[in-house]
C-alpha cells in the first residue's frame, strides 16, 4: 500500500477501480489525399458534431455548474467557428494535399503559439482552449467522438490534469471520485468538482500517476486529501466506515430538517440563509432556514443594462417576501465598488477599492439612486417581514442620513396612500472596525447589527482578500476579530437591538460555540451549511464549562 | 465609409467573453468592419481568434472601421455595446 498526499476538494470517501483517463487524438499522422475536397467534406462534418458535443457540455454544465463557469464552452463553440482558424485548416488540405487531422493540428499548434507568445497570463492560457477544441475536433474526425469507455461499473477517474470540458463531460453516474496529478484548489477542475458534488483530490503528483493502471484497486479520502493505491484490509475496512459515517451524517441532516436551534440547556438562536439572487429561495426552504439573514440585492443591478426601476425592484423584494411567507427578510441595499464593477455606475478605477468608493457611500453619494431602492423595499415590506440593512458603516453621520432618507420616503409613501409597513426593521453591517469601536453609539440608532466577518477580518487585520500572499497571514479566528464581535453584541444587547453574523465565520461550526456565548442572536450562512449548522447548535451545551 | 476610435475603460481589457460576443454583434450588421489597434495590422470584426491575439487591454485605443450597408447604424450599434461592455 502507498499514500499520496493532494489537496481534497470535495469532503466525501470513495473506494474503486482506477480508470486511467484518456485522451483521443493522440498522435496524429501527416497522410496524403486524393481527395482534398472529400477532407473539406469531412471537417464540417466533424465540425458539426463537434459543435453538437459543445452545446450538450454547455447545456450540462450550465445545470450542473452554473453560467459564470458554463459561459467558457460558448466561447469554445465560437472558437470553432473561427473564420481564421477555419481557412487555416482548409488551406492546408488544398495547398498540401493532406489529411484532415494534420491540418487540424498544425492549425492548433500555430493559433495555441500566438496565444502563448502573448504577454498576458490570461491570454497565454487561452492557448490551452485552442487545444482542446483542436482535439475535440481530430477526435470527431477519426470517429471516436463520443467521450469514456464502455462498461457500466463506477469508476475512479486518474488523470495528469483535467480541462474543463472534460471535468463537465465525465457522466457523473459513472464516476465515482477523480484524482488529478496537477492543478491547484482554486483551478476551474477543483471548482467544478465542488459544484458537481464528486469527490476529488488534486495535485497528487506525476509519482502516483505512473504507479497505477486500469482496473487497480485506490481509495480516496476527499476529506483529508490522501489517496491510497493497493490499499490493505485494514485501510479498507477503516474507509468504509468512514464513508458508512458520512451517509449516516448525511441522513441525520435529513432527520433534523423541521427541528429547532436549541442547545441542550435551551439557548435558542436563529439559523437564516444567505442569498444572492430569487433563484436561491428554493435552496432556503429546502434546507428548512428560518429566514434570510443576508439578501444582496447587488444581483438587481448586475442583471441589468442600466439602472433597475422602482418598479422592477419592487416585483423582485415582493417576490422574495412572499415566497417566504412571513419569515424574515433582511435585505441588505447596494453593495457595490471598484472591485464589483456595475458598467452604467460609471464608477472610476482606483487603487485601492477595498478602501474606496463603494456601498453606503455611493448610496449618499447618489441619493437619486438610493431613494428608488428604499422605495421599493418600503412599498415591499406590506408584503412580508422585512428587514432593511446598511453596509459600510462607519460612522454616527453615515446611519443618521440613512434613517432620515428612509423617514422621508415614508412620509412620501404615505401621501401617496401607498401602503407600507412602517415598523420595518433598520439594521446596519458591522464589516468595519470603525462600527464595532464605536458600537454603543450605533446600537441606539438600529433595530438589528450584521457582521460581515469577511470584510471585518479584511480590514481589522489588513489584509486584502484578494490576495493569495497574505493567506499565511489570515487567522480567521484572530482574537481581534473576535473581540470586535463581542463588543458589538454586548452594546447591541445593552440597548435592546439584536445581533447576527452573516460572513463565511458564521458556518464555522468550531466557533459556533463561542458566538452563542457572545449572546449572538443570529447566524446567516448559505444554504447548504444551515442544517449541519443546526446539528452542532443542538449538541452544545453552554452550562457545561 | 465609416470610422471612429475607442479607448478601452475595462480594467481587463477585450477578453474571451467580450471578444466573442463582439464577433457575433459584429456579425449580425450588414457592414464589413475592421478593428486596428495601433502597431499592428488591422484583423477582421468577425476573426475572434485575430481579434483576441491583439491584446487589447484597459487603456488601449482601437479604431473601428465600417464599410457598407448602414454604415450609421452599425456605427452606433458597436459604439453602443463598447460603451456597455468595455
Amino acid at each position: 500500500m502507498a499514500v499520496y498526499q493532494g489537496k481534497g476538494v470535495y469532503g466525501a470517501v470513495a473506494i474503486g477501480k482506477v480508470s486511467v483517463f484518456q485522451r483521443q487524438a493522440a498522435e496524429v499522422r501527416r497522410v496524403r489525399v486524393e481527395d482534398p475536397a472529400g477532407e473539406l467534406a469531412r471537417v464540417e462534418q466533424a465540425k458539426a458534431i463537434a459543435v453538437e458535443q459543445l452545446s450538450a457540455i454547455h447545456e450540462k454544465a450550465l445545470k450542473e455548474v452554473g453560467e459564470a463557469n458554463a459561459e467558457i464552452f460558448e466561447i469554445h463553440i465560437m472558437m470553432l467557428d473561427d473564420e481564421d482558424y477555419n481557412d487555416s485548416i482548409r488551406s492546408i488540405i488544398e495547398t498540401q494535399g493532406v489529411n484532415a487531422e494534420y491540418a487540424v493540428a498544425v492549425t492548433s499548434d500555430n493559433f495555441a503559439e500566438m496565444f502563448a507568445a502573448m504577454d498576458d497570463a490570461y491570454m497565454q492560457a487561452r492557448s490551452a482552449d485552442v487545444k482542446d477544441i483542436s482535439n475535440r475536433l481530430i477526435a470527431c474526425l477519426s470517429g471516436s467522438g463520443s467521450e469514456g469507455d464502455s462498461g457500466s461499473e463506477k469508476m475512479i477517474v486518474c488523470a495528469d490534469d483535467l480541462a474543463p470540458s472534460e471535468t463537465v463531460s465525465l457522466d457523473k453516474e459513472r464516476v465515482l471520485a477523480f484524482v488529478t496529478a496537477a492543478g491547484s484548489s482554486n483551478s476551474h477542475t477543483a471548482i467544478l468538482a465542488r459544484n458537481m458534488n464528486i469527490p476529488a483530490v488534486i495535485g497528487v503528483g506525476q509519482a502516483f500517476l505512473d504507479s497505477i493502471k486500469d482496473g487497480d484497486l485506490l481509495i480516496v479520502d476527499g476529506h483529508t486529501g490522501e489517496v491510497y493505491t493497493d490499499p490493505d484490509e485494514e485501510t479498507v475496512r477503516r474507509m468504509e466506515q468512514k464513508q458508512a459515517e458520512d451517509a449516516r451524517k448525511k441522513q441525520l441532516l435529513q432527520e433534523l430538517k423541521g427541528k429547532e436551534n436549541v442547545t441542550l440547556d435551551g439557548t435558542k438562536v436563529k439559523i437564516f440563509a444567505n442569498i444572492g439572487g430569487v433563484g436561491n429561495i428554493g435552496a432556503v426552504l429546502a434546507n428548512d432556514a428560518g429566514g434570510i439573514g443576508l439578501f444582496r440585492s447587488e444581483f438587481l443591478y448586475l442583471e441589468s443594462e442600466d439602472y433597475p426601476t422602482e418598479e422592477e425592484q419592487f416585483s423582485a423584494y415582493k417576490k422574495v417576501l412572499e415566497s417566504m411567507a412571513g419569515k424574515q427578510v433582511v435585505v441588505r441595499t447596494l453593495d457595490i465598488g471598484a472591485d464589483k464593477q456595475i458598467g452604467y455606475f460609471n464608477l472610476d478605477k482606483e487603487d485601492n477599492p477595498a478602501l474606496g468608493f463603494r456601498a453606503i457611500r455611493i448610496c449618499l453619494t447618489r441619493p437619486e439612486i438610493f431613494r428608488t431602492q428604499l422605495r421599493a423595499l418600503y412599498r415591499a415590506s406590506a408584503f412580508g417581514d422585512l428587514g432593511i440593512m446598511f453596509p459600510m458603516i462607519t460612522s454616527v453621520s453615515e446611519v443618521e442620513k440613512c434613517i432620515a432618507m428612509c423617514e422621508q420616503v415614508k412620509e412620501e409613501l404615505k401621501s401617496e396612500g401607498i401602503r407600507f409597513n412602517s415598523d420595518t426593521e433598520i439594521g446596519i453591517m458591522i464589516e468595519t472596525p470603525a462600527a464595532a469601536v464605536i458600537s454603543d453609539r450605533l446600537a441606539p440608532m438600529v433595530d438589528f447589527f450584521s457582521v460581515g466577518t469577511n470584510d471585518l477580518t479584511q480590514y481589522t487585520l489588513a489584509c486584502d482578500r484578494q490576495n493569495a500572499k497574505l493567506e499565511p497571514f489570515v487567522n480567521t479566528h484572530h482574537e481581534a476579530v473576535l473581540r470586535l464581535i463581542e463588543m458589538a453584541a454586548k452594546n447591541a444587547h445593552a440597548n435592546g437591538a439584536w445581533i447576527g453574523i452573516c460572513g463565511e465565520l458564521a458556518a464555522d461550526t468550531s466557533l459556533t460555540e463561542t458566538f452563542l456565548r457572545m449572546g449572538i442572536d443570529e447566524l446567516s450562512v448559505s444554504p447548504p451549511f444551515v442544517l449541519p449548522l443546526r446539528e452542532r447548535v443542538r449538541s452544545l451545551n453552554l452550562r457545561a464549562e | 465609409m465609416k470610422a471612429f476610435s475607442y479607448t478601452i475603460k475595462d480594467e481587463v481589457g477585450i477578453h474571451a467573453r467580450p471578444a466573442g460576443n463582439l464577433v457575433k454583434l459584429i456579425k449580425e450588421l450588414g457592414s464589413s468592419v475592421t478593428i486596428e489597434k495601433e502597431g499592428k495590422p488591422p484583423v477582421s470584426g468577425t476573426a475572434l481568434m485575430k481579434l483576441m491575439g491583439l491584446g487589447v487591454k484597459c487603456g488601449d485605443t482601437i479604431k473601428f472601421t465600417i464599410e457598407g450597408g448602414d454604415e450609421d447604424a452599425s456605427a452606433a450599434a458597436i459604439e453602443e455595446f463598447m460603451n456597455a461592455n468595455l
